[in-house]
């Protein structure tokens, strides 16, 4: 049973008249809110000062998500939220107009834009038709897939799949997901179309590989073996190597996959090794130095180096393989870049724990795939991995 | 310049309700799945269900309910990285706010399972919201945010490909996460002020879907939380993070351990009780190989120790000896952890279907049962005669009718 007291409060409340700089210097903390909530309590006085603006902090506020991270985005858009249900509770109106706009407006953060449409989409159903058909190549992955969906409702609706073709190429040229990929490529294939989807998602499906190493009890993870005990961003590792494997000498060789979803099975297309691992190699040649998305999918343990610099690894077996399992932002120079990928496979004997594969692409941050300007493959390799 | 206005606010209010009444986290208050001091409806039916609230998203998340708020969790996005934390009134089922955040961590989980697997938790002032993602959000009871911990980023490998799903328990001023994966692992103790890391303590790195339980204070000791793993048990202090004493016979890494009158049931070799002594040790009472919960936790209450499997069986065993005394087939596949109160258990299965069971000395009965032709994986909540149970598409709030 609750205790219940009705009391009178004398509360004297002092309001802050906010200025733009004021508003300002309130983004300004959000933008630089560190992780660890050491700065909580600033970052909580900040958005008081800016909810106490009012909507003339909105547009300020939702310029300020530009650039910004996961983390500060979340406090910006706590800050948003909690204006726009003051002001929906006092009965005003947010600024319709310059809140449209800035959705359109594709140089803003795709949070803050899907952040704005969402909010503006609960009191203007129409919005979704007026926005959405042009959002095919957005900066968001979440507009895309809404204006692909569009799309591939408008094609499957036609009982002429001549003139359903046209707008499903036109949907697939946009999707970044993918079950809308596969919904797509579908319809294309079934009407004899040629669907490519490796390259659709940007898949690197020609590498070379050099293995079996030893990975009895897990312990080649944190061994270096092979072309590991000489990696460095200096060069490129040594194709015409020869190195002591698992049980024997093992060379360098090629593989490559036609699989549309760019997977290179080691157990099937080389033998499953257990408590092994291999390295696979290939280059990238990027036309201009760029910030990129390394995504790849696995269900063994791994390890990444670009042009000679780990850059992450995951040390975990059979938990699943999913596309885009785990995504690496890296920073490709111009030129050719280098991967080298490790890859170990444990001594687990259950059915579902016999999987050796990989799946790597290379993407911006929609999804989107993002293409070498020249071939990657290097074929100066002499023989197999097993003499 | 300030405008400065005073002026007076005429209010009547309530208290802050007392934690009685509430139901702040997993399992509730004390972590054990029992609702102390409630009486909910035995007679299950469409009467009975009081109201019926759309969620969004998908959810495997348990309510709880802190004063007249009841609280659920949400994932959405076709990679489940966006984070609901919604507040529904528990008199009405009408939503009063809902807070969108984006995840800092790995989102992706098993299909079964979704981002939004972890129950919140609460301090009675605030609320915690963790997420498969690592991401621990607090926000006040109005929907304000305090501090957000993106432990998913912070630690970007402490992550299961499969999903997390380790609810938060509050003790004190300290909310307690538990983030183990076979690639990195830890236990942290935070402020829930400030959200500030006040200790951390390596955990063994294998993976691990357990969620801590609580330990009462006694005479002796203060209280404790214990941190289960595939390794065993540890106490730990939940102030300094020491660990003060640790059960090392190997335990389940699903099902969780639970505390009743100073006695620990572990899922450990089916079940296995101990009680901790004054220093700091502990002694085996029981092991019982032939009570072996499923995803469920186990149950202990009122002399009775339960465990249900994930095919529907629930064996009730003797708290005094471990012995079997009986077992009841229940319908379908349950993940969900029942809960008891009045002499009554309440159990969902996969499938939606709700059974009110009176377990007696020699045989479980079936009360009643209801419908609600929802996927339901997760933990109901007990509060003010009330029970909540969600759904992905729904939070149902069962009770007598008025």
């Amino acid at each position: 049973m609750r205790l219940l007291i009705a009391s009178m409060l004398l509360t004297t409340l002092v309001l802050p008249d906010v200025r733009a700089d004021d508003t300002t210097g309130a983004i300004k903390v959000l933008r630089e809110v560190q992780p660890g909530a050491v700065d909580s309590a600033v970052a909580r006085d900040a958005v008081q000062q800016l909810r106490a603006a009012g909507s003339q902090a909105l547009l300020p506020l939702l310029q300020g998500f530009r650039d910004a991270s996961p983390l500060t985005v979340n406090w910006m858009r706590n800050a948003f939220e909690q204006i726009a249900d003051a002001e929906t509770k006092a009965g005003r109106k947010l600024p319709q107009r310059e809140l449209e706009a800035f959705v359109r407006d594709q140089k803003q953060s795709p949070f803050a834009r899907r952040l704005v449409y969402e909010t503006l989409k609960r009191s203007d159903a129409g919005i979704e038709n007026r926005l959405i058909p042009d959002m095919l190549l957005d900066a968001s992955p979440e507009f895309r897939r809404d204006a692909v969906a569009m799309l591939i409702a408008e094609a499957s609706a036609l009982p002429d799949a001549a003139k359903a073709t046209p707008l499903y190429r036109k949907a697939f040229s946009g999707a970044v997901h993918e079950d809308q990929v596969k919904t797509i490529a579908e319809a294309l294939r079934k009407n004899h179309e040629e669907v490519d989807i490796q390259k659709h998602f940007g898949f690197l499906p020609q590498w070379l590989i050099v293995g079996p190493f030893d990975n009895k009890d897990g312990k080649g993870f944190a061994t270096a073996s092979g072309p590991e005990l000489d990696v460095n961003a200096s060069k490129a590792p040594d194709l015409q190597a020869e190195y002591d494997g698992q049980t024997d000498k093992v060379r360098w060789q090629p593989i490559a996959t036609t699989d549309d979803y760019g997977v290179v099975d080691i157990a099937k297309q080389i033998e499953n090794y257990k408590g092994s691992m291999m390295y696979a190699t290939t280059t990238w040649a990027s036309d201009k130095e760029q910030q990129v998305e390394i995504r790849l999918g696995t269900p063994n343990s791994w390890k990444l180096w670009v042009n000679g610099t780990l850059v992450f690894e995951r040390e975990e077996y059979h938990r699943s393989s999913q596309l885009d399992q785990y995504r690496v932002p890296v920073t490709l120079k111009a030129g050719s870049n280098t991967l080298l990928f490790k890859i170990c496979q444990n001594e687990q004997t259950q059915d579902w724990a016999q999987r050796y594969q990989y799946q790597i692409r290379i993407c911006n941050s929609t999804g989107s795939a993002l293409l070498p300007s020249t071939s990657t493959a290097r074929s100066d390799v002499r023989s197999g991995v097993r003499q | 310049m300030k405008w400065i206005i005073t002026f007076l606010i005429v209010t009547a209010g309530t208290l802050p309700p007392s934690m009685a009444a509430d139901w702040r986290q997993f399992r509730g208050n004390a972590a054990n799945s029992v609702a102390t001091g409630e009486t909910l409806p035995t007679e299950l039916s469409g009467d009975t269900i009081a109201w019926k609230t759309e969620l969004p998203g998908r959810g495997l998340s348990g309510p709880i309910v802190v004063g007249g708020q009841v609280f659920v969790s949400a994932s959405s996005g076709y990679v489940q990285d966006r984070l609901h934390v919604i507040s529904i009134d528990t008199a009405t089922g009408s939503q009063q706010w809902e807070r969108e955040f984006i995840a800092t961590g790995r989102t992706l989980t098993h299909d079964k399972m979704c981002n939004a697997t972890p129950t919140m938790a609460s301090d009675g002032e605030r609320v915690f919201a963790f997420f498969s993602s690592n991401d621990l959000i607090c926000l006040d009871l109005a929907g304000n945010l305090q501090w957000f911990r993106g432990f998913g980023s912070e630690f970007p490998n402490a992550s299961n490909s499969l999903g997390m799903s380790s609810s938060p328990v509050v003790i004190g001023k300290t909310v307690v996460v538990q983030v183990e994966s076979d690639a990195e692992s830890f236990a942290c103790g935070v402020d829930v002020e400030s959200g500030v890391t006040i200790w951390q303590i390596d955990r063994p790195r294998a993976a691990n879907w357990t969620s801590p339980s609580i330990l009462p204070a006694t005479d002796q000791q203060s209280a404790l939380v214990l941190l289960q793993s595939s390794k065993g048990l540890a106490a730990v202090d939940p102030v300094s993070g020491t660990i003060v004493w640790n059960f090392d016979k190997g335990a389940s890494t699903i099902p969780s351990a639970t505390v009743d009158s100073g006695s620990i049931v572990i899922p450990s070799n089916g079940l296995t009780a101990i009680r901790p002594s004054k220093d700091n040790t502990f002694e085996q009472l029981w092991n019982s190989s032939s009570i072996s919960p499923g995803t469920s936790s186990p149950l202990v209450v009122d002399g009775w120790a339960f465990a249900l499997n994930s095919a529907g069986v629930l064996s009730a065993g003797d708290t005094k000896t471990g012995e079997r005394l009986w077992q009841l087939r229940l319908r379908g596949s349950f993940s969900s952890t029942p809960i008891a109160a009045n002499g009554y258990l309440y159990l969902f299965n996969e499938d939606g279907n709700a059974f009110v069971v009176k377990p007696e000395k020699d045989q479980g009965i079936i009360v009643s049962e209801l419908d609600l032709a929802e996927k339901i994986l997760c933990s109901p909540g007990a509060a003010d005669g009330a029970l909540y149970i969600r759904s992905d598409e729904h939070l149902f709030k069962i009770a007598e009718r008025q």
